[in-house]
This record gives C-alpha cells, sequence and structure tokens, in this order.
C-alpha cells in the first residue's frame, strides 16, 4: 500500500483502504475483483466506466451496503471487512449516499427525508429546522417543503436525495450519477456544493458518465472500472496521483 | 434524545400512519374473544368444580339394604351417638319413592320395589371414618358409609379435565395470536423493505427501526383486543342473562368472582404486550439477516 496522497493543504489520512478485494453476488462470478486502491481525506474522485464495470457494487462497498466476499476494506480507520454490524450504523452516519435511483421515502415530505439522517443521529429538533430548510433553499427546493417525492420531478428528486446526503455535512460523500436527472446549471450548483464540502473536509467520490462534470473539475482524481478491476495504465491506481493543476497549487 | 422523540416532531408518516392492518386487527380481535371466552367458561367450571366439591366435602350417606330397614331407628341412633358427626337425618321412604317415581312412575309406589333406607350425615373435619362405620355396623352389620364427594369423584374429574381443556385451548389461542403477528409482521417488513433499506444505509439502527415498527403493532394489536374484548363482553353478559354477570354470577349458576374478572380483563393486556414482543422478536432476527 502507497502512503495517502497529499492534496495541496496537507498530507492527508487514508480514509478508505481497498486491500485485494473482491465482489460476488451468490454464486456468480465475480462483479469487482482484485480492487486495491487507498482514498485520501479530503480527496475528490470521479468513479468512471462502462455501464456493467460495476461501479455501483464498487460504490455499494463504500458505502456499506455490502461486505466484500474476499479482500479486506478499511475505513476511517477500522478494518469492516467482517466487523459486528452493530458497528455500521455509526460508520454509516459519516457517510451521505445519492442513490442513482434517488431512494426517498415515498411517505415522507421533502422536508422529512431530507430532515430523515439528523433525525436519526438524534439532533436537536430546533437545528434540524434550520438546517434543513437552508438545505432545501440552496437546492432551490424552499417552497417545495411539503412536497411528497410523488409530486416532484426527477430533477427535484435528485435534488432533496442530494439535500438529503449532504445535510450532515459526511466525512465521506458518494453519489452515483449524481447529475443523470438534473439540468446543467443545476448539475454545474452540485458540483459547487461536491467542492464546497470537500473544500470543509469531505471526501468525495462520484459515479458518473458525465465528462462534463469531470472536466470542470480538474483537481479531481480519476478512477476507471472495466470489468471488475480498477484500469489504469497510467500505474495511478493503488493511489491515484495529484493532478497537475493540484500539484501546481501545492 | 432518543430516535421515538425525535421522531415525534414531524415525520410519524415514516410508515403510513392512521391505517390499521385490518386482518391482523381482526385475528387479534377473533383470538382475544376465542381466549376471553374459553377463559371465562374454564374459570366458571373452576368455580362449579369448587362449589360441588366443597358442597359434599364433609358429606356421607349411610345405606341400610331393603332388607334391613326395620333397624334404621338403631343405626340412626349410632350414627348421632358417634364422636366426629355434626347432624345425621334418615330420609323418609316417601321422598325417596318420589324421587325415584321421576323414572319408574306409578310403579315406584309399589311396595314390591325394594327400597333402601339412608341416613344423610354431616362429620366434622377430620372425623374418623372407620370408627363411625364400625359404630353403625354393629347395630346393623349390612350397612355401609359413602363418601358423597367419591360418588361425584368422576364428575370432579371431568370439570378437572375441562379446566384444562380450556387452559391449552388459551394458550393454543395465544400461540396462533403470536403466529399471526409473526406473519403479520414479515409482511409489514416486506412492504416497507426499501424503506428498511434507506433508513439502514442512513445509519438508523435496527432498535431505531425495530421500534417504527413496534409501534404499527401495537396499534393494530391494541385495536384488536378492544374489539374482541367487547364482543366478548357482549356474548359474556348476553349468556349470563346481563346483570347476572355484573352482580358476579355467570349464566345464574356459577360465579365469576372480582378476581376472575380482573383476570379476564387481563388478557387482552397479555394479548398486547404478546403481540409487541413477538413483533420485536421477529423484526430483530429479521434485520439481523441484512447488512
Amino acid at each position: 500500500m502507497r502512503k495517502p496522497a497529499c492534496a495541496g493543504r496537507t498530507c492527508l489520512a487514508a480514509i478508505v483502504q481497498f486491500e485485494s478485494v473482491g465482489l460476488r453476488y451468490g454464486t456468480g462470478a465475480e462483479v469487482l475483483r482484485d480492487l486495491d486502491f487507498t482514498l485520501s481525506q479530503g480527496g475528490f474522485y470521479f468513479l468512471t466506466g462502462a455501464s456493467g464495470a460495476g461501479k455501483t457494487s464498487l460504490l455499494k462497498l463504500l458505502y456499506l451496503a455490502q461486505r466484500p466476499t474476499r479482500g479486506r476494506i478499511r475505513l476511517f480507520g477500522d478494518d469492516l471487512s467482517d466487523s459486528p454490524r452493530d458497528w455500521l450504523p455509526d460508520f454509516r452516519r459519516r457517510i451521505g449516499v445519492v442513490f442513482q435511483d434517488f431512494r426517498l421515502i415515498r411517505h415522507l415530505s421533502a422536508y422529512d427525508n431530507v430532515a430523515l439522517p439528523l433525525r436519526i443521529a438524534g439532533r436537536d429538533p430546533v437545528q434540524i429546522d434550520s438546517a434543513v430548510g437552508e438545505m432545501l433553499d440552496w437546492v432551490g427546493l424552499g417552497d417545495r417543503a411539503g412536497a411528497r417525492p410523488a409530486t416532484l420531478s426527477g430533477g427535484e428528486q435528485q435534488r432533496v436525495a442530494i439535500a438529503r446526503a449532504v445535510i450532515t455535512q459526511p466525512d465521506l460523500l458518494v453519489a452515483d450519477e449524481p447529475t443523470g436527472n438534473v439540468d446543467a446549471e443545476m448539475a454545474r450548483r452540485l458540483l459547487h456544493l461536491f467542492s464546497a464540502l470537500n473544500g470543509l473536509g469531505t471526501t468525495v467520490v462520484v459515479a458518473t458518465h458525465d465528462l462534463g462534470l469531470i472536466a470542470s473539475n480538474p483537481g479531481a482524481e480519476l478512477m476507471r472500472l472495466d470489468k471488475g478491476a480498477l484500469v489504469d495504465p497510467t500505474g495511478s491506481l493503488k493511489n491515484p496521483p495529484l493532478s497537475p493543476q493540484r500539484e501546481a497549487g501545492a | 434524545m432518543t430516535f421515538a422523540r425525535a421522531w415525534t416532531s414531524g415525520a410519524e408518516g415514516l410508515l403510513p400512519a392512521g391505517k390499521l392492518h385490518a386482518p391482523t386487527v381482526a385475528l387479534l380481535a377473533i383470538m382475544t374473544f376465542v381466549m376471553l371466552v374459553v377463559a371465562a367458561a374454564g374459570l366458571a367450571l373452576a368455580n362449579a368444580a369448587g362449589a360441588v366439591a366443597g358442597g359434599v366435602e364433609n358429606r356421607y350417606v349411610v345405606e341400610i339394604p331393603a332388607a334391613a330397614t326395620p333397624d334404621l331407628p338403631r343405626a340412626l341412633a349410632a350414627v348421632r351417638s358417634a364422636p366426629g358427626v355434626r347432624a345425621a337425618s334418615a330420609i323418609p321412604e316417601s321422598e325417596m319413592r318420589a324421587t325415584l317415581g321421576r323414572w319408574l312412575g306409578e310403579a315406584a309406589s309399589s311396595s314390591d320395589l325394594p327400597v333402601p333406607a339412608l341416613v344423610t350425615l354431616e362429620l366434622a373435619p377430620g372425623a374418623d371414618q372407620g370408627a363411625i362405620e364400625a359404630a353403625v355396623r354393629r347395630q346393623v352389620p349390612s350397612a355401609r358409609l359413602l363418601s358423597e364427594s367419591g360418588e361425584l369423584r368422576p364428575l370432579l374429574g371431568s370439570l378437572h379435565a375441562l379446566q384444562w381443556v380450556a387452559l391449552a385451548l388459551v394458550l393454543m389461542m395465544a400461540a396462533a395470536a403470536a403466529s399471526a403477528v409473526v406473519l403479520a409482521t414479515r409482511g409489514a417488513l416486506d412492504t416497507h423493505r426499501t424503506t428498511i433499506e434507506i433508513m439502514h444505509g442512513i445509519g438508523a439502527t435496527d432498535a431505531q427501526l425495530s421500534r417504527l415498527f413496534e409501534r404499527k403493532i401495537a396499534v393494530d394489536a391494541i385495536a384488536g383486543a378492544v374489539a374482541g374484548t367487547v364482543a366478548a363482553g357482549i356474548v359474556l353478559l348476553l349468556a349470563g342473562g346481563g346483570a347476572a354477570v355484573l352482580a358476579g354470577e355467570l349464566m345464574s349458576i356459577v360465579p365469576l368472582g372480582a378476581l376472575d374478572l380482573a383476570f379476564l380483563l387481563l388478557l387482552p393486556l397479555a394479548v398486547v404486550i404478546l403481540a409487541t414482543l413477538v413483533a420485536r422478536w421477529t423484526l430483530l432476527r429479521a434485520l439481523r439477516e441484512t447488512l
């Protein structure tokens, strides 16, 4: 394992470490194999690859929806490969997830969906009200707080899902095609939000096909999956090198 | 702050609120109804058996064969003078023939029908039955001392067996109610699987998730238990002759005491507690199978 990357500000610790990780569903073939990489605290990563390459499966491992069938995964310094499941909620509260299919709770309003992580964490109702209102305003849904997901457009649902993922200012933000259902302006604002969170120390991993999105954040590292394996002809897989822009800023 | 407390601030609708799961409510209502009626019947049987056994506990009969009926006065005197005999009286032959007449008709009055003489006696607790029988036999060798409770033993045995049957039925109903709750809980988990996955993904613990479903199952159980109790109450009141039950008597014959009524009222509460505990067990067990 190589040393963690330095992202210009300081030399940052590894927040995620994959060691020879493989994943298969049931008795099928491995959908992920031999994953061996480190994500640094405060890093910004794009995960790319063709459909079926394993991006969503890799994200599931990151946000603890799956355990690897082989190898070790260390998250926030703890080996969670075969940790007791009672440990997982505390770790999950440090991870924000934007699902490709939004995964909003249909019985709850936009407000309650966004408030959910704070309520689960036992935050004070006054703080929740303030934070949720601010977040909904930011994603442009302040006037749709009481709307149920079924009455929201795809883009609005996506924004609610993003607001829910980031409202706790997680240590790790994992987003699966977050701009798939929003217009260019909203995509720009979302990327700005992700960058702002990243600036506050949140490690961001975005799975996307959107080359424009990747291009608009030249400081980010790129991870490419092909048939379940990380492909990196430049040899930067285990610890992606700093981009020229970030090196220049260091 | 607990999750439940935080949850009351506006997100009670995570699971569709205010809607009872009708099949669960109906099943629990029926089972509560049957449990209450069967338990009431069991208690009534217990009380009846106790009353019958208590009534004949110290009662005996001296039977003198028909051929020896002229010796009745001597036997009666021997009984009355025996230690431990509180009261003794001969049953008049006319009364016995009148009793037999219910089955035999006119033939009961015939002098050709031999009728034994009977002396009923009540003994003090601890009285020596052997000594009393010996004293009577010294006067009338063919006389026999019979225990009334001995005569009623098969009936009392049947009543006790019925009590056990009632208890077994109540326990079976409880087991059936628990099974219904398991099925309802699994159904609720299937219905809300996506919600559970989202909640888990956001960091909800099993206990937090379980609490949400427990509350829903408990509300269904309360509704079912109340409905079943009301229905059973109406049936018991009608069967017991209305006010007779309120006065402490069931079916105008067998009393249900205050303790019995208190026990019956605890049964619906037990159904609710059982349903909630079974739901929690089922939920936690099912959630443990997920990551």
